[in-house]
């Protein structure tokens, strides 16, 4: 396997495939999210169980974390690489005349994306492991009461203007990342045909309608709290 | 017109190289890129100094000897043509030119705007061919039956001519395009049905070795590359190359 994991066409399957499970990851994270704009006592039952459901906490959550840390690895290994191909620069390089912006600069829109994991973790993952698996209070309730605690600290999160900004610049970039990413994961796949132009158009719908929806959750959180 | 050229010298594969500007004169706009240069380097052998060394060889876009980076991009700006087949009305008088030779590390610089790219003759070497006995009793290929769709394909990925602009304009100076086309053009023959396994392995495994970069997608190369080769057939060779390793 790792020699087959050393050839390029082979680590660019890789990085698709791990790249397709985020894009399925984020639907279903930004389902949960949404239900908060209408309801917090779904909102809360759903965290509640994606909290401490076993087969999603020690299941479905390490295979996501994996995915995660595989892509970002998979994807400055495969950087380097290319950094060492191309070891002299051109004095003038038009790259705007053939090709986006987007598809030029992934490893940039994705280090933005990485620093964003990182606040991410520390608001809300980190904080979660702390309470559940150290202090051991899985009962979700808030201290000293008999209600939910996760709809109130996704409110307290967005109240800090500065932290709901690094949100909305971080799902811009997250956009940006997945309007090149998502077509290119079935490129890299193989699969080029009569279908790719509906493959390239969902890839865009998908890029505005996810981030977007991430945002809107951020800010309707802080205008109304 | 009269123009400022911006251009790479390098005396050999060792010297740091450096932009050194030049003026020509009176030149027509119905002269072709490589004429152009032709009269610099009359200037130049004139005043006793050392020509510019550049690629050329057909000079009508079916060799892809020329390279040339122009105004930051391969064959310079117009759109499925070869430096050869670049004419001067696509500038005008009084512009500033650079011309750089194709960058890539496994394109090293021999001199000036000529580099080596031997390395795609030795992917081409490794799987890019079909073993067929010419002894005297050589099938004729007609009389194999070959679908017009596929054999257009075929036909469109042979028309590669490996002169490199894939992967001069690529971020990542990756040689897919070039790999995908010629793995391709077997791919959808029967007659290359045979070696299949093999060839997209090899081929694969050489391109890596030879030390291009790694195809991100940005499609630059379909782009920029004279003969229109597609995307589709870095996307034939990735589903080649799975069928090949699973």
């Amino acid at each position: 396997m790792s020699g087959f994991l050393s050839s390029s066409i082979a680590r660019k399957v890789a990085m698709a495939l791990s790249a397709l499970f985020l894009i399925f990851f984020l639907i279903m994270h930004l389902s949960v999210n949404l239900t908060s704009l209408f309801s917090e006592t779904l909102f809360n039952h759903l965290s509640h169980f994606m909290g401490t459901n076993p087969m999603v906490q020690f299941l479905l959550q390490p295979i996501l974390i994996f995915g995660v840390v595989f892509h970002f690895v998979m994807g400055f290994v495969l950087e380097l690489k290319n950094k060492k191909a191309t070891a002299v620069k051109y004095a003038k390089d038009n790259g705007a005349a053939n090709s986006t912006w987007t598809s030029r600069n992934m490893v940039y829109s994705g280090l933005v994306i990485l620093a964003f994991i990182v606040l991410h973790f520390i608001d809300f993952w980190i904080p979660e492991l702390n309470v559940k698996y150290v202090h051991g209070d899985m009962s979700g309730l808030l201290e000293g009461t008999q209600d939910f605690r996760y709809f109130e600290e996704l409110q307290h999160k967005f109240v800090n203007p500065l932290r709901v900004l690094a949100y909305v610049v971080s799902f811009v970039l997250l956009g940006l990342h997945l309007s090149h990413g998502f077509q290119s994961a079935f490129q890299s796949m193989g699969f080029n045909n009569k279908y790719t132009k509906t493959v390239k158009a969902a890839g865009k719908i998908y890029s505005i309608i996810v981030p977007a929806g991430f945002i809107l959750v951020a800010v309707f959180h802080f205008l109304n709290h | 017109m009269n123009l400022t050229l911006k251009i790479w010298r390098q005396k050999n594969a060792d010297d740091k190289g450096q932009l050194v500007d030049y003026k020509v004169t009176d030149i027509s706009e119905h002269m072709s890129f490589l004429e152009m240069m032709d009269v610099l380097n009359e200037q130049l052998i004139n005043k006793g100094e050392e020509p510019v060394a550049f690629d050329h060889d057909c000079r009508e876009g079916i060799c892809g000897m020329c390279s040339m980076y122009i105004n930051g991009e391969a064959h310079g700006p117009d759109r499925g043509i070869t430096t050869c087949q670049l004419h001067m009305r696509s500038f005008k008088d009084g512009d500033t030119i650079h011309i750089e030779p194709f960058r890539a590390t496994a394109f090293p610089v021999i001199k000036d705007l000529v580099v080596d790219r031997t390395s795609f003759d030795r992917i081409q070497q490794s799987g890019g061919y079909i073993s067929v006995n010419t002894s005297g009793n050589t099938q004729d290929a007609n009389a194999t039956p070959i679908s017009k769709i596929d054999a257009d394909k075929a036909m469109d990925a042979a028309t590669c001519i490996g002169c490199g602009a894939c992967v001069a304009t690529c971020k990542n100076s990756s040689a897919m395009l070039f790999v995908g086309a010629k793995v391709s053009q077997y791919a959808l023959l029967p007659q290359g049905q045979v070696e299949a396994t093999e060839r997209v392995l090899s081929m694969v495994q050489q391109m890596d070795d030879e030390g291009f970069g790694n195809c991100t997608n940005t499609g630059a190369c379909e782009v920029e590359c004279p003969k229109g080769i597609s995307l589709e057939n870095i996307a034939r060779m990735n589903r080649e190359f799975l069928k090949a390793s699973l």
